[in-house]
């Protein structure tokens, strides 16, 4: 990746950017053209985040040094196969929610796709980062443009939740601040590769206060990804937000598990000395706790936002307990769930939308829309472009039938193959060459019941939903809702058909995050872009 | 001059933290700023507190120890501006909430 193409390394943070900007020149009157731009942007994203997996699956690491600087001094953006993992999700997921949202839900509120854009900058921004202060920035766009995003349509339950969720995620900002600080107090430097370089070396009372910043860092994490029990807003926060903004949140929780998956390693892998491991067996406990208490949730939840908001539980403490145990083939596993798990439950926040349109259309989350934002609902009818879908009822139950069997781990999809693979890995020699151990155990036992939660949970549902009713009225549907959601679950069935060549993706990644030096010889050695000619002069 | 900074922070932070602990969203706001206040200080000290070193090179540069780190100050100048605005955007909610349920009261319903 030379010339040109190497500023494709920030086109994910640029495209999202400008497009926003521009969006802000048109008003509320022109949502077409308005849903144009933010089409074609999203698009030029996706093929972008495509392009730049296809470079980050070779054997070097891409590094952008802004402002041409030298790593430890300037900011870098650092893009492996982790990076790029992260970004062709995000674009995808952004895709499908954005084509849902243009049926009817992006009229529902002012700035929808501005913001709709600055988030997708924020989260770009913070999986291409290589420094830990400008990580925070990224994580700021993100999250002012999802605390807009959730209170997107309005109404007195969104804002109540909406409020809750921007108190706690202030305050995770402000221990994010202090744990950068306190890092930088020890060791001097920002650079992610530079601090692991670093850590190794520092000793006595400075490496307590090192610990001390990592855990109050950690904790700001924790509290983004869901962590039992930091996740009593998060929650709130993804059932009542509107279906397409809570199938976008869906990548959000994985942010902070993605900042984990990257620091943890780097910063206490096996090669970090006498900090070895820290705070490992704290991410155990917690993705444990956070996966008894999510999946004790799917079976209690009687509305199906709730039950997809702790689906996202369910997901984050698999993955945070994965991390905790810091294996490579773990991580592969995990990282194969991260995918699967992610599509399945954007598409289920995309598909209950549909569904319980059809059930009581007066108390649908639709006429709280309404009583804010005037009476849009009756002129909607005439409003809709497209045509509306011939046998709505068989295409519902057969992609919830699809959302089932993917929560529940069961096969043929992609459910299954990770749920699988993380257990291979547990139970593989290198693991089990001192006995199986407890926590191993109980982590598969945990894997299994929460997949039979979810079944159980999901077949109550359907049951009441499909089968039950008997004079419910079939919702209206239109081809370019169910399109999105068809889309995600097929992806799921192409991750199970191309499971070897994702494995060994997967595989790749994981021994990378494992292996961090090659990471940091690659961030820290990067050469820098050679002067003008007339540069020679001075 | 490390005590008094010390005591400051702790003092704004224990307020902050327990004013956002209050059930009325004006009283969250306020412990939102302060420890904001507390955080930027606390951010600030951990580039070490020094008198009559300045951050910038000047003409005859000298020697590196007779300067300040800059760093966290252009970090903290970061940390106050974001602090700002999302401190800000809260205020817009808060009053959105009161306007929609007709309390401050930050569950948007009164404790009976």
């Amino acid at each position: 990746m030379t010339g040109w193409a190497h500023h494709l390394l920030i086109a994910p943070i640029l495209l999202p950017l400008v497009a926003g900007a521009l969006l802000l020149l048109y008003d509320e009157r022109r949502q077409f053209l308005k849903g144009v731009i933010n089409l074609i942007s999203t698009l030029a994203m996706l093929s972008v985040a495509i392009t730049l997996l296809r470079f980050a699956d070779g054997p070097a690491t891409g590094v952008y040094q802004l402002g041409n600087w030298p790593a430890p001094f300037g900011i870098v953006l650092v893009l492996d196969r982790l990076s790029a993992l992260i970004l062709v999700l995000t674009s995808v997921l952004a895709t499908a929610s954005l084509i849902f949202s243009l049926a009817r839900w992006h009229k529902a509120g002012a700035y929808f796709h501005t913001l709709f854009q600055l988030l997708l900058m924020g989260v770009n921004g913070a999986v291409l980062t290589g420094d830990l202060f400008n990580l925070f920035v990224f994580f700021e766009v993100m999250l002012a443009a999802s605390y807009g995003l959730v209170l997107h349509g309005s109404g007195p339950q969104r804002v109540r939740a909406g409020l809750h969720y921007i108190v706690v995620n202030l305050t995770a900002s402000f221990l994010f601040l202090i744990g950068v600080a306190l890092i930088y107090g020890v060791t001097g430097t920002l650079n992610m590769a530079d601090l692991a370089a670093k850590i190794p070396a520092v000793s006595g009372n400075d490496r307590l206060l090192l610990e001390a910043g990592a855990a109050v860092l950690g904790i700001a994490f924790l509290i983004k990804a869901g962590m039992w029990p930091l996740s009593f807003s998060l929650l709130n926060a993804y059932t009542v937000a509107a279906a397409p903004v809570a199938a976008i949140f869906a990548i959000l929780s994985k942010v902070g598990i993605y900042v984990l998956l990257r620091l943890s390693p780097l910063f206490f892998g096996a090669q970090a000395g006498a900090s070895a491991g820290f705070g490992s067996n704290l991410l155990l406990i917690g993705g444990m706790a956070t996966l008894a208490y999510g999946l004790i949730g799917v079976l209690a939840s009687q509305a199906m936002a709730r039950l997809a908001a702790y689906s996202v539980l369910v997901s984050s403490g698999t993955l945070l307990t994965a991390i905790g145990l810091s294996d490579a083939g773990v991580t592969s596993g995990a990282l194969f769930y991260l995918v699967s798990s992610t599509l399945t439950v954007s598409a289920f926040f995309l598909l209950i939308e549909l569904i319980e349109r059809g059930q009581d259309p007066a108390a649908g989350i639709l006429a709280v829309t309404a009583e804010a934002f005037g009476d849009e609902d009756e002129d909607e009818k005439e409003d809709e472009i497209g045509v509306a879908l011939p046998g709505t009822l068989a295409i519902l139950g057969v992609c919830f039938g699809g959302c089932g069997i993917l929560l529940a781990g069961l096969p043929p999809l992609s459910g299954f193959i990770a749920k699988l693979s993380i257990m291979v890995a547990l139970f593989s020699p290198a693991e089990t060459g001192n006995g199986i151990s407890a926590t191993t155990w109980l982590f598969t036992a945990l894997l299994i019941v929460s997949g039979l939660s979810a079944l159980l949970a999901m077949s109550r549902d359907g049951i009441r939903m499909f089968w039950a009713p008997i004079d419910a009225t079939v919702p209206r549907v239109l081809i370019v809702e169910v399109v999105p959601v068809v889309v995600l679950l097929v992806l799921t069935l192409a991750l199970t058909v191309q499971g070897g060549p994702v494995m060994r993706y997967m595989n790749d990644t994981a021994r990378a995050l494992h292996a961090p030096a090659q990471y940091i010889q690659d961030v820290l050695t990067a050469p820098r872009v050679p002067p003008a000619r007339e540069g020679a002069s001075h | 001059m490390e005590l008094l900074i010390a005591i400051a922070i702790g003092v704004l932070a224990g307020s902050g933290v327990w004013l956002l602990l209050r059930p009325r969203t004006y009283q969250v706001i306020i412990g939102l700023s302060l420890i904001s206040y507390s955080v930027n200080l606390f951010i600030f000290s951990m580039g070490r507190l020094r008198s009559d070193a300045p951050p910038v090179l000047t003409g005859n540069a000298g020697s590196i120890g007779a300067y300040a780190d800059p760093v966290p100050q252009a970090l903290v100048l970061t940390a106050i501006v974001i602090g700002f605005a999302t401190t800000a955007l809260f205020l817009v909610v808060l009053l959105a909430s009161r306007g929609l349920t007709g309390t401050d009261h930050v569950d948007g319903r009164e404790q009976q």
